[in-house]
């Protein structure tokens, strides 16, 4: 299926129309045991390992609803400001698919745990309050492998193998209301709600949200209007949309494919619609008219889910210091500016500059070298952070070392260098290649001298007063120490010997 | 002392358990007797889609052995036992009378089976039902009906007509049925034998391959209520792995059914079961368990539940919906029949071949009136209105339980029916369970025991009698001395009227036909 949308360029779409904007985020909660049986739900097993009867839905088996689950979603609620039902059921959906043991899935219908909440998104120093429709607690499917074929998907494909490993796993979903107002920034909102969503989720321990193994997944709704139009416009459904970046991709692009539609006179259909990560392109799905009937009601095999308030109310005193107001302490403690703290968060380097900081940091060096030398080299290797060789530990150490002037930056970066190439901690790369601050006057004199003689017409300058000149000398002096020496005192002796 | 084979047969599984634990009999003898008493009539009654030959007798042998070793045996260790094919069973079969699960060996025991096993219980085999137990004469079997063992033309009764019939025919003294909307009762009454729903979650569901969840509840099948008794007592109680189980100490239904006292107690007649519809015979037997209840001290009212008369729609909208998406799974995918995997066709479309070849003409009746009622937009006329429907048959059970202990009524509207004389018909069928079904939708408990025979056909009839969730000792003890008073009036069991086997004629008391013959 080949289907090439026209475009019309971001700017002029979104001079002329107003996008709404909806999320829903599927993410795999990080229980021991599945939803409704006591297989494990450990990530990379082989094949239909982690399975029993329940799970694969064998005749006659039986789920029972896994109480941690219950608990984590009641957490998520709370945390996203909700109101926690005090009795609710589940539902079965009711569809057919090879990767579906049942043939139907236990969800939640009319009666989500949570309801009606809200989160603050702050994007370019603004802040958007995103409503929270509901959060709900279902079972994942199990995974269908398409094997032959060019595109790894279902038409085209020899045949398919489906590992019911993932089938059962606890899966919240969380449906925002319509987000308007935010204007060309859509695409960046719906990023940053989803980042915020996922830092909010580590940080109450519920999900490692693993997006490369597919723990976060998220559902993308776009509509537009006309800026004086008084409804809003058709929505489509853009599914499984599986990184930050395509989530703010995915909103742009069809910003400008719905622009383009509304430009040419036509109505956009509503509809679901696939997103490709090559090209950042989305395609058409399902329309409306084809949508499924999923025959909810109510599951007969599951008893109501009546949490006692009591029980919330211990949920609700155990939830830890939530991201946002971790950020605004810690951006006080730091005295950062609000669009350092938005730098930081953006680069996701909060918890590692917290953690430098408690290694002995202060928080400006640790701003510096987790968004400067550090940034700087995840971006070339196209990695996170996170994923970076270095311990926050260890910046500490360098930063402690330039300190107290055993290094300078330069050298500073030789070390971190060697540190990331995995030769080991910062003392033991300095010492494997000699790398500190030649600290010894005497021997920084002698290059001095050296220097002198080798310019002497930069010398006679500095004689007369012309001190800008003097970084001639201290460039040569620093060359002949290979960088050792530390380029403040060198000027001052420099200074001292002409003076 | 060894006892006659045919004996063996024809004791109650009470006296089985007591002749074993005394060393009069071993549990293999037993065994043996039953499967050569299978082996001479199931060919015409076929209660069985599968006999365990070997499975059971190393069953009875470990009995023996545990008996000879000292070690203590439950109340029913070495009684043998025919399980309905809906229960998973590691070591045999479990098809659900369907072709879709021809030969599927679930990897796991159902809750019920393991209990049996841990009691020491001898399955013998897994019994016929209407396939998914949708059905009420084993009629929709995909392998074919069981037979009446009181005429062989005519059906045991369904879902669970293969228990009843195997009960009926002596192959064994126990069974498992299950009880959706009468599977259990129906097929006693017609059989002539006893056969009890438990309060809903009162046995656990899980193994039991589901028709509809919220209504199936597994029971015992017996020749005597003492026996019924002791089976309940076996297989109940809660289940950590069906959440709908009931977390609370089993009625206690064994020592009812010996109390067998219904002085002062209060039963109510249902007033809406009654008049058109009701065959003459089932009418007068009912009449004469009435009076013969108030001969025991019983003080009787008859008592309105107005909402009864919606419970069989009801019924045909919850039931429906349930299974349509229970029986989803039925794909091919996994396990079972797989019909049209020839690489051309999708997995979409292989699905669609095999349930098409799978499934028989009433399950998909079923399917499609289920997904119907659940369709968007049909959804709050039918199903939601059920379940409103559900609710008021449940008030009018409240209702009534403030004023009565036990309700009664005739089980089944008629006797025994002639195989194929309502396959065409589903309504007629439907109606075989029009009494049952409302114990069904309130999920309270409900016993079928043997009040005579209709005069005008010979055949047995069951008297219903309903107690409020939890209070199954209630039915047990009006039960049990129903049984008693009648045995003595006909001077033995219902059971040695049944003439379908052509059994030596045991009979020597008055005609269980009425005293007025």
């Amino acid at each position: 299926m080949t289907e090439v949308a026209q475009l019309v360029p971001y700017d002029d779409a979104v001079a002329r129309y107003e996008p709404v904007i909806g999320l829903e985020t599927h993410v795999e909660l990080g229980t021991t045991t599945k939803m409704f049986c006591t297989c494990l739900t450990s990530f990379g097993l082989p094949p239909n390992s982690a399975v029993c009867p329940v799970c694969l839905g064998l005749p006659g088996s039986l789920p029972v609803a896994n109480r941690a689950a219950i608990e984590y979603t009641i957490r998520i609620g709370l945390a996203l400001n909700c109101s926690i039902a005090t009795w609710c059921r589940f539902a079965r959906k009711n569809y057919f698919y090879p990767d579906m043991p049942k043939n139907f899935q236990i969800s939640q219908y009319d009666e989500p745990l949570c309801t009606d909440g809200w989160i603050d998104v702050t994007v370019e120093g603004q802040t958007y309050r995103v409503g929270i429709e509901r959060v709900h607690l279902e079972e994942d499917t199990g995974k269908s492998l398409h094997m032959g074929g060019a595109t790894g998907r279902i038409h085209g494909a020899d045949y398919s193998l489906v590992d019911y490993n993932r089938a059962g796993i606890p899966l919240v979903e969380v449906v925002t209301k319509p987000i308007p107002g935010t204007g060309a920034l859509a695409p960046v909102v719906a990023r940053a709600y989803v980042t915020e969503l996922r830092d909010l989720l580590r940080a109450l321990h519920v999900s490692d949200v693993r997006m490369e193994e597919g723990s976060l997944r998220c559902d993308v709704n776009t509509s537009l209007a006309p800026h004086d139009a008084t409804q809003w416009g058709t929505r489509t459904e853009t599914k499984n949309v599986n990184s930050l970046r395509s989530v703010e991709r995915a909103v742009r692009f069809e910003i400008e494919r719905q622009a383009a539609v509304l430009d040419g006179g036509r109505r956009v259909v509503q509809e679901t619609r696939h997103f490709h990560e090559d090209s950042g392109a989305t395609t058409a799905g399902r329309s409306k008219e084809e949508a499924q009937d999923y025959r909810y009601f109510p599951e007969p095999d599951l008893v109501p889910v009546a949490p006692a308030p009591e029980w919330v109310d211990e949920i609700r005193a155990s939830l830890p210091e939530l991201p946002a107001a971790r950020r605004s302490r810690l951006q006080t403690d730091w005295n950062l500016t609000d669009l350092d703290m938005t730098a930081l968060a953006n680069a996701g380097a909060i918890d590692l500059v917290a953690e430098t900081v408690a290694a002995g940091a202060s928080p400006a060096d640790a701003r510096k070298w987790w968004l400067g030398e550090l940034a700087r080299h995840a971006n070339e290797t196209g990695t996170d952070l996170t994923a970076l060789r270095i311990t926050p530990a260890q910046v500490a150490r360098v930063s402690e070392l330039v300190a107290s002037g055993s290094l300078n930056d330069k050298l500073a970066r030789q070390v971190i260098d060697g540190v990331l190439a995995g030769e080991g901690d910062p003392d033991k790369v300095i010492e494997a290649h000699g790398l500190t601050v030649v600290s010894d006057d005497a021997a920084l004199l002698e290059a001095v001298d050296a220097a002198i003689a080798a310019y002497p017409d930069i010398a006679a300058k500095i004689r007369d007063g012309k001190t800008a000149a003097a970084g001639r000398l201290v460039g040569a002096v620093m060359q002949a120490t290979k960088g050792r020496a530390d380029a403040a005192r060198v000027m001052q002796l420099i200074l001292d010997r002409l003076a | 002392m060894v006892a006659e084979p045919t004996q063996l047969t024809h004791m109650t599984a009470a006296q089985i358990a007591a002749a074993i634990a005394a060393g009069q009999v071993s549990a293999v003898e037993v065994t043996q007797a039953h499967l050569n008493r299978i082996a001479a009539v199931d060919p015409e009654v076929h209660a069985f889609l599968h006999v365990a030959g070997l499975g059971a007798l190393a069953a009875a042998e470990d009995v023996d052995r545990k008996r000879a070793a000292g070690e203590p045996l439950g109340p029913l260790a070495g009684v043998p036992l025919a399980l309905k094919d809906v229960m998973t069973t590691t070591d045999m079969p479990t098809t659900c009378g369907s072709k879709i699960l021809k030969g599927w060996r679930p990897p796991y025991d159902a809750t019920v089976t393991r209990r049996l096993r841990d009691a020491g219980v001898i399955i013998l085999g897994k019994t016929n039902m209407d396939e998914f137990a949708m059905g009420s004469s084993t009629e929709n079997s995909a392998y074919g009906p069981s037979r009446n063992p009181w005429n062989l033309s005519l059906v045991p009764g369904g879902s669970s007509g293969g228990s009843s019939a195997a009960v009926a025919a002596y192959e064994a003294p126990l069974a498992i049925g299950t009880d959706t909307g009468g599977s259990i009762r129906q097929p006693a009454a017609v059989c002539g034998i006893v056969g009890m729903k438990p309060t809903y979650g009162g046995s656990s569901r899980y193994g039991l391959v589901a028709f509809a969840s919220s209504l199936d509840t597994p029971g015992p099948l017996a020749r005597t209520v003492l026996d019924a008794a002791l089976l309940h007592e076996a297989i109940s109680g809660h289940d950590p792995r069906d959440s709908t189980s009931v977390n609370a100490p089993v009625p206690p239904v064994v020592a009812a059914a010996r109390q067998a006292d219904v002085s002062g107690l209060r039963v109510g007649v249902v007033a809406e079961f009654s008049g058109d519809g009701y065959q003459s015979g089932v009418q007068s037997r009912f009449t004469e368990a009435v009076e013969l209840l108030e001969s025991l001290g019983a003080k009787v009212v008859e008592v309105s539940c107005p909402h009864f008369t919606y419970a069989l729609p009801a019924y045909y909208l919850i039931a429906p919906s349930e299974c349509t998406s229970n029986l989803a799974r039925f794909d091919g995918m996994r396990y079972g029949l797989r019909v049209g995997d020839d690489s051309i066709r999708s997995a979409d479309e292989v699905m669609s071949v095999t349930r098409a070849a799978g499934f028989g003409p009433e399950v998909k009746r079923r399917i499609m009136l289920g997904t119907y009622a659940l369709s968007s937009g049909y959804y709050d006329a039918y199903y939601g209105k059920a379940q409103q429907v559900r609710t008021l048959i449940s008030r009018d059970f409240d209702a009534a339980f403030e004023q009565v202990d036990v309700l009664i009524s005739p089980t089944t509207p008629t006797t025994a029916f002639a195989i194929g004389e309502r396959v065409d018909d589903p309504i007629a069928m439907y109606l075989a369970d029009l009494c049952t079904i409302p114990s069904d939708l309130a999920g309270n408990a409900a016993i079928s025991v043997p009040c005579g025979l209709a005069p005008e056909d010979g055949l047995p009839v069951g008297l219903q009698i309903m107690a409020p969730a939890l209070a199954d000792d209630r039915t047990y003890r009006v039960a049990a001395a129903v049984e008693a008073a009648f045995e003595q009036r006909w001077g033995g069991p219902l059971l040695a009227h049944a003439k379908g086997l052509h059994e030596p004629d045991a009979s020597t008391g008055a005609n269980p036909s009425g005293g007025s013959r």
